[in-house]
């Protein structure tokens, strides 16, 4: 089967210009592409890409799509597919760039005079393979760049969602967000020792209005926490419980052992009380009015 | 072998750890520093870990295991400057040293200590006035 696409290179350099005519008119018919590729754009990778497969097919390239001679023509791949994942094309339309160039070239062969009818069958059942491999080697270059994007979206997203604040010299803040996953407390916990550390704090406060559930995987996490913090020397309130949190907390029969108060304000009058400070209400004088 | 100082501050002991402990070294510490607080009539032990990058379970049991010792001997145990992924690891490891008291440099721990003494020493105080 190595061979069956053997003419295929003395074809393609014998009939460029057809071919890429009859290719490119080809793809403008599908519509899609005219509005939003540019023409010299779509010219010069079609060009490229019938440049590089015949020089690959010349070099005598196995038939795996991964050995070294076929980069400069994966390069080429992955630029199409680069170009319109970023114009907003589907992979199918990626795809067809690819796929609309077996008709140019099946009619080629079938112009051809001097082949049997055999040696073209198995001619045909090559470029298609061959084709085909090219065309699904674009629409995984295509997804696996999208899956780096919401790889990367996903990371800010975790990054972004734990912030942890100074309240005071020596009281943090940390406000959750979300769900508790394992892969979140990782990164709250390391954010938040990490300032600890930096900021010297003897106090933080985790506060866990934005937690929408508290099972037992998520307390596990937040003990986890606490302990760790406690372990470098500082100690944590739990904040903002809210009253159903609460009684699932009671029901399930979990034991959180930290300090906990019902509201961020309460747990910061608490931190500054045992950092030996207060906050005192000013009795404004009638006379002097707001100050 | 490499040694670990146990410095004499006023009535505390500052044991600070500079190399990476392994098993006989830990030993080693827990041995001299029951000594050392006996013969000092030490009132408290810091033992600042802030150069140590790893622990093992085994480290962390004897950690541990030394504040208790010190602590029957009537010495406050302060164990100062965890790194955050030690702190991380212990917690992982089911570690949470419940008898060891924690804070985040000598300064503070010291702090720690001075404070422990002073409220047992007025406890004994209004016990005496009672």
């Amino acid at each position: 089967m190595a061979n069956a696409y053997i003419s295929l290179p003395e074809l393609i350099s014998k009939n460029q210009t057809t071919l890429l005519h009859d290719w490119i008119s080809l793809q403008r018919q599908t519509g899609a592409f005219n509005r939003r590729i540019k023409e010299e754009v779509l010219l010069e990778q079609s060009r490229g890409l019938l440049t590089e497969l015949c020089s690959a097919l010349q070099a005598g390239a196995p038939n795996d799509l991964k050995a070294t001679e076929w980069s400069a023509t994966r390069k080429i791949l992955e630029e199409v597919s680069g170009t319109r994942t970023s114009l907003g094309f589907t992979p199918a339309e990626t795809a067809t760039f690819v796929f609309s160039l077996k008709e140019p070239i099946f009619n080629l062969l079938f112009a051809k005079t001097d082949s049997n009818v055999e040696k073209q069958q198995q001619e045909i059942w090559g470029i298609n393979l061959l084709i085909d491999k090219l065309g699904l080697y674009t629409t995984e270059v295509a997804q696996s760049a999208r899956e780096n994007v919401i790889a990367r979206q996903q990371q800010e997203l975790i990054e972004l969602s734990t912030p942890v604040v100074e309240l005071w010299e020596g009281i943090l803040a940390l406000p959750l967000i979300g769900t508790l996953d394992s892969e979140r407390t990782q990164v709250v916990m390391e954010n938040l020792l990490e300032r600890l550390v930096t900021s010297s704090a003897e106090f933080a406060i985790i506060d866990i209005t934005g937690v929408p559930t508290v099972d037992t995987l998520v307390a596990q996490h937040l003990i986890k926490t606490v302990s760790a913090a406690r372990l470098m020397g500082a100690d944590c309130i739990i904040s903002g419980i809210r009253p159903q949190i609460a009684q699932t907390i009671v029901h399930l029969g979990l034991e959180l052992n930290v300090v906990s108060k019902a509201t961020m304000a309460d747990a910061f009058a608490l931190a500054l009380r045992r950092t030996g400070r207060s906050v005192e209400k000013r009795v404004a004088s009638p006379k002097n009015g707001s100050l | 072998m490499e040694h670990i100082p146990i410095l004499k501050i006023g009535d505390c002991l500052l044991v600070s750890i500079q190399v990476d402990m392994h098993d006989r070294l830990a030993i080693a510490l827990q041995n001299n520093l029951t000594e050392k607080i006996v013969i000092t009539k030490a009132r408290g032990v810091l033992i600042d870990i802030s150069a140590l990058e790893i622990v093992d379970s085994f480290i962390g049991r004897t950690l541990n295991n030394i504040a208790s010792m010190a602590n029957v001997l009537d010495a406050i145990t302060v164990v100062v400057g965890m790194r955050p992924a030690v702190a991380i690891t212990l917690v992982e490891l089911g570690l949470n040293l419940p008898g060891v008291r924690t804070a985040l440099d000598v300064d503070k721990g010291l702090v720690l200590i001075r404070n422990s003494i002073d409220d047992e020493l007025g406890e004994i105080d209004a016990g005496e006035l009672n």
